[in-house]
């Protein structure tokens, strides 16, 4: 999965050759051969390390605040949104929808990296989602899909359908 | 920027080292484990750093690294990677070590758990020959690790066996600033330092056992720190505290009618009109009338020109239906329920000027006279609307009341907005076979001419007011965010008429027979309430330049007050006074689930008089939960445990025993006081609470300014505390005379929290100033300018006879209410099937609180099926996963796929659950 997450990004990023990786222990972890040094280990090093080869370090934030931010969701990624117990998915998507509640990307009003890897990690959650559940958390599914259609983003995952208008209006009257 | 750390939190041990080491300026603030500082996060996160923009980091990596990053060190490749295995493979390994060690006392589990992880640590270290982590200097990676491990590596032999790791440890912690890191966050006391932190965290990779976290962020718990008081405040408050009560002339009655005054604040209250044919729950009370009421009654204690209206909003479908089931007919429906609305909000002491009600000749009169000028103004569309019609129960049927064969994929009962199963969105009238969901009957199609405001043409007028209110206003953020996603997707033209005879009459001659729509209707009824108040309404609602309205509202009811009822008053053109403060709440839940009258879930306005609590407490606490700015619940062990800590132990103890000391030790007279340091210090801090609460409550923050009053009464407690007035005054003469201050600057403070309260609790606060006879100016003088704490009770004073203000609710007490009003009930325990359910509960008398819930667990649902077909759904869910996975052919997924809805339909039969959201529900304003 993380193999085919950073070959997406590289493709997104226009990098012409694709490289090879492999992956270490049981969760497989993604190692990336170096010319310069030892192997990255990691996605999310491997990922920066890529943004940095393409020279797009805006999607790692443009300044010290949104990139602390952004590492901070993507250590997110990683720590928290994989491997998530169903019981967590509840707590996640409440809180993601109250973030997102008045930014437009995970980092506020820039695309980066974030929302790339949140976007991958979170997919497989919305997928699952009852049409009210996807109400319910509806600046998740907004921000969601507003990622899925950022050009060059979607590739190695289906697309999914997300309804603009409300169908189920007020909770309680 | 601001630092919030915790202490006994590991987490917090790195971004203290990492401010040591990197010498970066900021604030650092102890919080309890449990202060949930970070606004999105329902669970407390802590470390957390809030950032000069606002926002908040709560990962403790992402801290250290931006404050290596400020002071120039960024983070290189080989420290990013050493930050994600710290956070992937590290954290994980150390949470269960320590999880084992400190709960379980199991320390020697510790080695075994992090055996592979200090591995990796031994192997990195050894072969890459630096002194650090990346290099030759100290990165942000090894203050990460070092802090990470450190309370497992100082605390055991661990580091012995692995060379390069203790010389690496030992290297980290020579710097002074790791180890006065480690002191501040376990206090020398090494892995028990982190007991209670541990106790909070769920444990390790069994989720079960993670307990549900009700999202009531707690106002007033959570230690505080003392703030600094500098010499100057004190000297402020002595000076402000000397000024005595205002000579200026006491604030006449209320004179009705209250009109608009020049040169005054003059304020327009509005709270959502509650619908007529329900009894309201307590989230209705909260998010409307209560809210508003506090508002108000703050407003007017502030001297502002002030009125507050509300009434019931009786026309619709809903009424109609409910008359139908009562018998009765609609006027009657609504006289019936109008008066239980009134006397619930009598009993919950909502001073409302007037509360009226729309089904009134001035309804008729204004709105008529509305729709006739937006119609002059060319805002009206006319169009052919193609409805479903039942000739049986001779009515035109919702949407949601019809169900049929989806034209797109065929499924059978698809329902008139919305087919289940493809998910797409249906017209009713293109249904095949349709059928009338009350008597199966098949309805006919019938078109008939409707009229349309046409919302896109006033766009333009609507988003430049909007503009302009939004930014000038207080608008709350979920009003604005709700208002913007309306805008953002775009306004269409939007039906006013309705087929119906319960309503304004249409008085257009092409559209007799027909009513208003009620979402058009009903905000008019504001309108129309006051002018059954006054014959002058319009010095309020024609008066934009010299009324700010106020609207309060739940979340659910935004839009028609911020785009469509704006809408309909711009396009009159008739210089209508429009919203300037918007104040939306979240929604209620009880005890984690929803309010549910059929299901007999919760506390409804009629019964909370039958629990015995007073009124006063019922405000207090539904106060201290409002669902400002995220959802929040009512429990009931909360609600008694907020009562018997924040009510009893605090406040009212505070006031019992400040009166108590004056009526014992100096025969009911207020002492003669001389100010010390310590008590003009005292005078600031409560001068500085007071200040807050002005401030949020000018911004309508209700739950927050509460906070400040408990925090009052914390200080005090603690004064009293600390001075032991009760020893003093058996001592020598300037030690009784120490008593004598520290009392009458007490019975000081109970006389400014009586007057802090009474926008809350109005009748503890009324027998507080019984009680201590204060004079009833104290009320206008000391909530004037940004707050003024005077001494009101000056020496002399002779106060009245106090008694305790609250009563304990014990917790039997709160059990049996707890049981009667079926919180208890389990989520999963299968309630009845809803429309007998509605028939049920609506038949029930509404004042009867028990017998609703009886009737939902009598009902005929089977448990044993329903617990069955949750396995099967399961099997199957597993069984599509599998095929999916294995990339089977299309024509078999889809084949168990329909296997599985089908499965997760009988399911929420057994379960009672209607599979579909509850009718009429989407369709009211």
């Amino acid at each position: 999965m993380a193999l085919r997450e950073l070959s997406s990004l590289e493709k997104y990023l226009g990098l012409k050759k694709p490289n090879k990786y492999s992956t270490q222990g049981d969760k497989k972890i993604p190692v990336l051969q170096n010319n310069n040094g030892p192997p990255l280990v990691g996605m999310v090093t491997i990922a920066c390390h890529l943004v940095k080869e393409a020279k797009r370090p805006n999607l790692l934030g443009d300044c010290a605040e949104s990139r602390a931010v952004v590492q901070q969701w993507l250590e997110y990624r990683v720590s928290k949104l994989d491997g998530c117990t169903k019981e967590d998915i509840k707590t996640i998507l409440k809180d993601l929808n109250l973030y997102l509640q008045d930014k437009v990307y995970m980092a506020g009003n820039q695309f980066t990296l974030a929302d790339t890897f949140m976007y991958y990690g979170i997919h497989p959650l919305i997928v699952d989602l009852a049409i009210q559940d996807k109400e319910q958390y509806v600046n998740v599914t907004r921000w969601f899909d507003h990622i899925q259609h950022y050009p060059g983003i979607r590739h190695h995952l289906p697309p999914v359908v997300v309804p603009r208008n409300r169908l189920y209006t007020s909770k309680h009257h | 920027m601001k630092l919030f750390v915790s202490e006994g939190n590991p987490h917090c041990l790195k971004v203290l080292a990492a401010l040591e080491v990197t010498g970066v300026q900021c604030d650092v603030q102890y919080v309890n484990h449990e202060e949930r500082v970070v606004p999105f996060l329902s669970r407390p996160a802590l470390p957390a750093l809030l950032l000069p923009s606002g926002l908040h980091l709560f990962s403790s990596n992402a801290i250290c690294r931006y404050l290596f990053e400020i002071v120039g060190q960024d983070s290189s490749e080989r420290c990013n990677q050493w930050l994600e295995w710290e956070a992937t493979d590290l954290q994980p390994a150390l949470l269960q070590a320590l999880h084992m060690a400190v709960l379980h006392g199991k320390g020697s589990e510790v080695s075994k758990v992090l055996q592979g992880p200090l591995n990796y640590l031994e192997q990195s270290l050894s072969k890459g020959n630096t002194p650090y982590l990346t290099g030759e200097a100290v990165s942000v990676a090894d203050v990460v690790l070092w802090a990470a491990l450190y309370p497992v590596l100082s605390d055991s032999s661990l580091a012995c066996e692995r060379t390069s790791v203790k010389a690496w440890f030992d290297r980290g912690a020579v710097l002074h600033s790791c180890e006065s890191a480690a002191q501040k966050v376990l206090q020398g006391k090494g892995l028990q330092g982190m007991k209670s932190y541990m106790q909070r965290q769920p444990a390790p990779q069994s989720s079960q056992s993670r307990d549900t976290q009700p999202c009531n962020s707690n106002p007033a718990e959570g230690v505080e720190d003392e703030r600094a008081v500098s010499e100057e405040e004190m000297e402020a408050a002595a000076l402000t505290w000397s000024k005595g009560l205002n000579s200026c002339p006491l604030a006449a009655d209320r004179q009705h009618p209250i009109l608009p005054h020049e040169g005054k604040r003059n304020l327009l209250v509005t709270s959502a009109l509650p619908y007529v044919n329900n009894v309201p729950h307590l989230g209705n009370i909260i998010g409307c009338v209560l809210s508003a009421d506090v508002f108000s009654r703050y407003g007017r204690l502030r001297g502002w020109n002030l009125l507050f209206v509300c009434g019931t909003d009786e026309y619709g479908t809903a009424t109609e239906n409910k008359a139908r089931e009562e018998g009765l007919t609609p006027q009657q429906i609504c006289d019936k329920y109008h008066a239980i609305h009134s006397s619930i909000y009598k009993w919950f002491q909502i001073d409302f000027d007037f509360f009226g009600r729309t089904t009134t000749e001035k309804q008729t009169e204004i709105a008529q006279d509305i729709f006739w000028r937006i119609h002059k103004h060319g805002f009206l569309i006319e169009d052919t609307v193609e409805q479903l019609r039942c000739e049986k129960c001779q009515r035109f049927l919702a949407d949601r009341f019809v169900e049929g064969i989806c034209p797109h994929c065929s499924y059978p009962e698809a329902r008139g907005d919305q087919c289940d199963k493809c998910g797409r969105l249906i017209n009713a009238v293109e249904l095949r076979e349709p059928q009338c969901k009350v008597c199966r009957q098949t309805p006919v199609v019938r078109s008939s001419k409707h009229l349309f405001l046409d919302l896109p043409k006033l766009e333009p007028q609507l988003e430049q007011w909007l503009e302009k209110s939004t930014s000038t206003g207080d608008w709350t953020a979920n009003a604005k965010q709700i208002t913007r996603s309306w805008l953002r997707d775009g306004l269409k033209p939007r039906c006013i008429t309705r087929d119906l005879r319960w309503g304004t009459p249409v008085p257009h001659p092409d559209f007799k027979e027909k009513v208003f729509y009620v979402w058009f209707d009903a905000p008019i009824g504001y309108l129309s309430i006051t002018a059954n108040y006054t014959d002058k309404w319009e010095k309020w609602w024609k008066n934009p330049h010299q009324v700010e309205l106020y609207n309060f509202m739940a979340k659910d009811n935004v839009p028609f007050h911020s785009v469509v009822f704006p809408c309909s008053l711009l396009g009159a053109q008739d210089n209508y006074t429009l919203v300037s403060h918007l104040i939306a709440t979240e929604y209620l839940n009880y005890e984690d689930t929803k309010f549910s009258k059929s299901r007999g879930v919760g506390v409804f306005g009629d019964m909370a008089k039958d629990t015995g609590i007073p009124s006063d407490v019922w405000r207090f606490y539904l106060l201290y939960v409002r669902p400002e700015g995220q959802d929040s619940a009512f429990s009931w062990a909360d609600m008694a445990l907020k009562n018997n800590s924040e009510l009893l132990n605090n406040l009212g103890n505070f006031i019992n025993r400040a009166g108590m000391f004056v009526t014992k030790f100096f025969e009911g007279c207020v002492p003669a006081m001389e100010l010390q340091q310590e008590d003009k210090k005292l005078l600031a801090l409560v001068g500085w609470e007071l200040q807050q609460y002005i401030q949020l409550m000018d911004k309508v923050k209700i739950r927050d300014a509460l906070r400040h009053i408990l925090n009052i009464s914390r200080h005090g407690n603690q004064y009293i505390q600390v001075n032991e007035p009760w020893k003093k005054i058996k001592g020598g003469d300037t030690e009784r005379q120490r008593a004598g201050t520290v009392t009458g600057v007490s019975v000081n403070i109970a006389c400014l929290l009586s007057v802090m309260l009474l926008p809350y609790m109005p009748t503890v606060s009324q027998t507080i100033r019984d009680q201590l006879n204060a004079p009833q100016s104290c009320v206008n003088t000391m909530l004037q300018g940004t707050g003024t704490f005077v001494c009101s009770l000056s020496a002399g004073h002779r106060i009245g006879t106090v008694s305790p203000l609250f009563q304990k609710l014990e917790v039997d007490q709160i059990e049996a209410l707890k049981k009667r009003f079926g919180g208890q009930q389990p989520e999963d325990e299968p309630p009845k099937k809803k429309t007998t359910a509605q028939r049920a509960s609506s038949t029930q008398p509404a004042a009867v609180p028990a017998a609703a819930a009886e009737v939902a667990t009598s009902n005929g649902v089977d448990p044993e099926k329903a617990k069955q077909l949750t396995q099967a759904v399961t099997e199957q869910g597993e069984k599509v996963r599998a095929l999916k996975a294995q990339k089977a052919e299309k024509a078999v997924i889809t084949a168990e796929v329909a296997k599985l809805l089908d499965l997760k339909k009988q399911l929420a039969l057994a379960e009672g659950k209607s599979s579909e959201p509850a009718p009429q529900k989407g369709k009211r304003k």
